[in-house]
């Protein structure tokens, strides 16, 4: 499994019900499901995403997130997950309070525009950046609300959500020490577990 | 070898088959039968776990003849030769295919057009309402006929789809995974209307003679065409209908106009006719009955969360962009509801131009999802059937090479 999404995978219980947004190719709910008994449901728009769960045995289901989570009753999964999707939805921040209406917890990642890379990128080449976690250029690329680190932990106060783990990686998803110390600086890929307001 | 058998991806020559149940049959409608028949097909080779086999519950005007030939010289394989054959999505090298026509149809199995045996006489209008819980039930007495316990899969099109939804509601245990395409937990108000236009234009027919149209010798063709001419224009789409025939003249001139002069218009009319030389009106009639009537949810209190709760199957719930007789958002409500349920569910909506006749296309993005689906099942019942031969049981000898 991908370093990033076996992150994720220790942080779920076995036998949760698990929601996937933007599931991709459904590596980590085939995961869970064979290792933890974990029923799962993804959520994916790409037509060749959706034959390749269908072909790992994955609950794939065909929804865009910008047309709401409504479907899904409040408190019915134990975990939402969100990786690397939060900035190309058009409405991130009314995401994020669906995924605390339909999940207890909430594990969100997103690619950290505060990354070094990216501000050596804007600041010498006077350009968009682009870096291995952003490899897209400005005027193809689905990440239409890209933030930083420091700009996800704002949105996260004001709306008083509790922080119950966090940490950054570099873009081959893998942690080290020094990250931690500046990670708004030095991670490339945010992690966020987060819970509802106290 | 001559053309059909030789062609590939095709199950090739196929023989209908009989199954006559005994005893009085009970209808939900409080009616009951005594005994019936059903005709229906096979594919393929029922493996000796009989783990493989595959039921395919047809649509309102389909039969069992859902692949292959009868004949070589047949100029049309079977309704759903595009899904059903070696290699395709209900892969006949994988899988036993069980294919039979409903009861009340008018394709060989018990219905309308039978005789009645208490009286001697065609039972006519007289035959039972029959529900698509009663469909299922004959169709499980052909399952226990058959020596198979338990489908790999119930698969279904339209109103096949809501059979299979009913199989997995009533037949937990007999159900490994239903698979829904273009269908809906029931009908809507509009849906219903269209029934009900089509059945006044059957029997508002002179020839319809309150359904007594086959003991004077007569048919509603006007009618039952007429009908078919409206289902038709709600199988497709607006814009497939447009790229289909667009405003073609058949003559290529207005000054030359006579009667029938839009390509649509001819083409509409042929439907019509040659439906109403294959098809019973009284069978038409039942049929759309059974759509009408149909709803899971209606005997949980309008719940199809609690009506799903007792399924134990997977689902693969398919829908299409310009469906709009059973639209992409019905299947959503089933797809909702099955996860609301816990159930396992795949679905997916496929982009297509052509309206609800998309299930029966061979559109790729549907063939790929509907194949990867089907093979991760026939891989199941394979791991099912262990290592053992598919040495075939006596039960239900394919017909397929």
């Amino acid at each position: 499994m991908r370093p990033d999404l076996e992150i994720i995978a220790d942080l779920i219980k076995p036998g949760a019900r698990v929601l996937d947004l933007g599931c991709g190719e459904g590596e980590l709910l085939a995961g869970l499901q064979a290792e933890k008994q974990v029923n799962g449901y993804g959520l994916d728009v790409d037509p060749d995403n959706i034959a390749i769960c269908v072909r790992k045995g994955v609950n794939v289901i065909e929804q865009n997130l910008d047309q709401g989570l409504a479907n899904f009753p409040d408190d019915s999964f134990d975990m939402v997950v969100m990786t690397e999707t939060l900035q190309s939805v058009r409405m991130p921040a009314l995401v994020l309070d669906e995924m605390l209406r339909i999940g207890q917890e909430c594990i969100v990642t997103f690619p950290n525009f505060g990354h070094w890379r990216s501000r050596w990128h804007l600041f010498l080449k006077g350009r968009m950046p682009m870096a291995p976690h952003l490899p897209h250029d400005w005027h193809d690329t689905p990440n239409i609300h890209l933030c930083t680190v420091k700009d996800f932990e704002r949105l996260v106060r004001d709306k008083g959500l509790r922080i119950i783990q966090r940490f950054v990686a570099g873009a081959d998803h893998r942690n080290r020490p020094r990250m931690s110390l500046m990670p708004n600086l030095f991670g490339a890929i945010a992690f966020y577990r987060l819970g509802r307001p106290e | 070898m001559a053309k059909h058998s030789a062609h590939e991806g095709s199950v090739g020559i196929v023989a209908p088959q009989r199954f006559h149940a005994t005893g009085e049959f009970a209808l939900q409608c409080g009616e009951s039968l005594d005994g019936f028949e059903l005709v229906y097909e096979t594919y393929g080779q029922l493996n000796a776990a009989r783990s493989n086999a595959v039921l395919i519950c047809h649509a309102l005007s389909g039969n069992h003849h859902a692949a292959g030939y009868h004949a070589e010289d047949d100029a049309k394989p079977g309704w759903w030769d595009t899904c059903i054959g070696p290699g395709k999505a209900v892969d006949t090298n994988r899988f036993f295919v069980v294919s039979p026509n409903n009861l009340g149809g008018c394709d060989g199995s018990t219905g309308p057009a039978s005789s009645n045996p208490a009286t001697g006489e065609i039972f006519g209008p007289a035959f039972p309402t029959v529900t698509v819980r009663d469909w299922v039930r004959s169709q499980a007495a052909l399952a226990d006929h058959l020596g198979i316990e338990r489908f790999a899969a119930v698969v279904g099109g339209s109103l096949g789809g809501m059979q299979a939804m009913q199989w997995a509601i009533d037949e937990p245990e007999r159900v490994g995974a239903a698979v829904l395409i273009a269908s809906a937990a029931k009908l809507s108000a509009q849906n219903i209307a269209f029934n009900e236009i089509a059945r006044q234009a059957i029997t508002s027919d002179p020839q319809f003679r309150d359904g007594h149209y086959r003991s004077a010798n007569a048919n509603p063709d006007m009618g039952l065409g007429l009908a078919r001419m409206i289902g038709h224009v709600t199988y497709l789409s607006d814009f497939g209908m447009g790229q289909k025939f667009g405003r073609e003249l058949k003559s290529g001139n207005v000054s030359a106009a006579r009667d029938v002069e839009f390509q649509v218009e001819s083409y509409l009319r042929h439907q019509g006719q040659s439906f109403s030389q294959r098809f019973d009106a009284n069978t038409y009639l039942l049929m759309t009955r059974a759509l009408d009537f149909f709803d899971p949810a209606g005997e949980c209190g309008g719940d199809l969360v609690a009506a799903l709760e007792r399924a134990q199957s997977d689902f693969l719930v398919l829908s299409f962009s310009t469906d709009w007789r059973f639209s992409a958002a019905r299947s959503k409500e089933i797809v909702d509801a099955l996860i609301a349920a816990g159930k396992n569910v795949v679905s997916a909506v496929i982009d297509s131009a052509h309206g609800h006749d998309s299930f029966l296309l061979p559109l790729p993005r549907y063939i790929s999802v509907f194949k990867a689906y089907m093979d991760r099942l026939a891989a199941a019942a394979g791991s099912a059937a262990s290592a053992g031969s598919a040495e075939n049981a006596e039960a239900g000898s394919a017909d397929a090479p």
